[in-house]
């Protein structure tokens, strides 16, 4: 979704900002809504404790604590030792009562026994923080218009921005039906208006570009690369996960750089198995592989570029935010099959930033 | 056979193959937490690229993976492969559909029985001024058993009626007839009555309880039919004042 404007010249902006969610299932990484901790579920370690206490960040508000903050600080649990099998903690919810997560939580019920065989109305639920949402997207204003004439962009895929570098729970399902709205109007504007229309007639130039996707399409089904795109896309996974994470520094940052652009590289040195018409899922997953390795460059280098920490992007080198050079949109276009960045003003209006303190 | 891996026997057809319907057996390696889905997509990914299935949440919300896996229809997101471990896991579609290829069934006969219950809100009176419609808690919880319906069709694939009587609306459309009949909101009871109760609709329904059996949110569809049956006999009999709607 992200890649096909991208690849038009359309910019994708605020990569880096990328949530990581403090409560998904071990294992699965299925999401266990924030509402079990809004209903009065606990976070405890290996030592029972409920170790968001301890820091001061999340000292004040607990598990209900902004989402950047419990999820690294689960992290530094697991990552110190204080987690189980080196990889998650606890969420008890066995307090709450049958009742209450029978009425209020029966959806996460379900998930915690069928995806971890546990029963949350007796034991606690194995979580781990894991990626949700992307705060950046594609570059738009607040009627959803990008810099292509007649191409609007809505909801998760767009930055208007409306998150910043964090979103807040309930917002995201908030942005899509206030901008789905927004785009709809404005795209039935644009399209009642008399330009349109006279591309809207222009049978040769929809040809020209369908015979241009075609060709695109029958180039990757004859291609005769030897590695399997999968494999690709199963590296990209690991370096993403390993070093453009919760905890980001310099060093393993550009190493993901690196290992993008060479798997970028390799893929060009990769074909399908089914190469057939319909129902092509080797196809699909080509095309989507292709597109993930773009934007995945567009966030590694996002983040290895912005020395300092803001919202969900956290250098474990640059710890502080820097409103003096830092205050500002990432802007990142695609040139001649290269990621390259340029920045903008960030729009404060009512909210000038002052000092995150809780 | 090894104890860490499995074995997937996998129904493959091709209606543009002279060759006819055949099973693929493929060699899956166990991990804790494997699901039959993740087997799915590694065979597709590693072993052979032409396999086709539906999928998408991976997390038994949406309804695109159901399945027939070792003798019961069901989501192949939320099978354990772990119940199967030393033995052969047997898939495949779901029936009463015509099938795409593969693992892919053509659902466009099951969302035009669908569409013809008018699955949407029929409002009676107009909006209430600047506020939604109330309904109290109460009022509420007579949906609560309908409304979990993720239009898997593993309920239309085990029914035999859909199967004797192609035209059976089934167990999911009905289930949603009978949602909007619960629902204090809507008025379009009148009209969903006559087309439920028309030759193709709740008369078919034999209480077999298939539907019941595998529903993976379970729901109760053959209740949910016989509250419709209930309630077309109550307008015809006792007049429309007697609706429970």
């Amino acid at each position: 979704g992200l890649a096909i404007p991208y690849w038009e010249g359309v910019p994708l902006k605020d990569m880096e900002f990328v949530q990581f969610h403090p409560t998904t299932l071990f294992g699965t990484n299925i999401l266990m809504t924030e509402g079990c901790r809004g209903e009065g579920g606990y976070l405890t370690n290996n030592q029972g404790e409920r170790f968001l206490g301890n820091y001061s960040d999340s000292r004040k508000a607990m598990e209900i604590a902004p989402r950047d903050i419990v999820a690294r600080n689960i992290q530094r649990e697991v990552d110190e030792g204080r987690g189980y099998e080196k990889a998650y903690v606890h969420l008890e919810l066995q307090h709450l009562g049958e009742k209450k997560i029978m009425i209020r939580l029966p959806g996460i019920r379900t998930l915690a026994m069928d995806f971890a065989g546990v029963d949350p109305i007796t034991e606690p639920v194995p979580v781990q923080p894991g990626q949700h949402y992307t705060m950046g997207g594609i570059d738009c204003n607040k009627d959803c218009e990008t810099p292509i004439e007649g191409l609007y962009a809505a909801g998760e895929c767009a930055c208007v921005s409306v998150h910043g570098a964090n979103r807040l729970g309930g917002n995201s399902l908030l942005e899509t039906i206030v901008f789905g709205q927004i785009a709809g109007e404005s795209a039935a504007k644009f399209f009642l208006g008399k330009g349109a229309a006279t591309k809207s007639a222009d049978t040769q130039l929809h040809e020209s570009i369908l015979k241009r996707e075609t060709e695109k399409v029958e180039s990757i089904k004859s291609s005769t690369g030897k590695e399997n795109p999968f494999q690709i896309k199963q590296e990209l996974q690991t370096v993403m996960k390993d070093k453009v994470g919760i905890f980001r520094e310099e060093e393993s940052l550009q190493e993901a750089v690196d290992k993008i652009r060479e798997l970028k590289e390799r893929f060009q040195n990769t074909s399908l198995q089914y190469k057939e018409g319909g129902f092509n899922y080797n196809l699909l997953g080509y095309m989507d592989i292709k597109g993930s390795l773009d934007v995945a460059e567009t966030i590694a280098v996002g983040a290895l570029t912005r020395k300092e920490s803001r919202g969900s992007h956290f250098r474990m080198d640059f710890s502080k935010r820097d409103d003096e050079n830092w205050l500002k949109h990432t802007v990142a276009t695609l040139v001649k099959g290269e990621c390259k960045l340029s920045y903008t003003d960030v729009n404060l209006e009512l909210y000038p930033p002052v000092e995150r303190k809780y | 056979m090894a104890k860490d891996s499995l074995k997937f026997k996998i129904f493959r057809f091709d209606p543009k193959d002279a060759q006819g319907p055949r099973f693929d057996t493929f060699d899956v390696p166990y991990t804790p937490g494997l699901t039959v889905l993740m087997g799915l997509i590694y065979i597709q990914e590693f072993l052979d690229g032409s396999l086709a299935f539906r999928s998408s949440c991976r997390a038994g919300v949406c309804g695109s993976c159901g399945m027939h896996i070792n003798g019961q229809y069901r989501l192949a997101c939320e099978t354990q492969a772990k119940d199967f471990l030393g033995g052969k896991i047997t898939i495949r579609p779901l029936s009463h559909l015509p099938i795409y290829r593969d693992l892919v069934v053509d659902m466009s006969g099951f969302w035009d029985k669908y569409k013809t219950i008018k699955p949407y809100l029929i409002p009676g009176e107009t909006a209430p001024e600047g506020r939604e419609r109330y309904q109290t808690p109460d009022e509420r919880a007579r949906i609560d058993g309908v409304i979990d319906c993720i239009l898997c069709a593993c309920c239309h694939a085990s029914c035999p009626m859909t199967e004797t009587d192609e035209q059976y609306l089934g167990p999911a459309v009905l289930t949603k007839a009978a949602r909007f009949l619960l629902d204090t909101r809507d008025s379009g009871t009148g009209e969903r009555l006559v087309i439920s109760g028309d030759e193709h609709g709740v008369w078919r329904c034999h209480t077999v309880y298939n539907c019941v059996k595998v529903c993976p949110k379970e729901i109760d569809p053959t209740g949910a039919i016989a509250e419709l049956k209930k309630e077309a006999i109550r307008w015809k009999v006792l007049g429309k004042e007697k609706s429970i709607s």
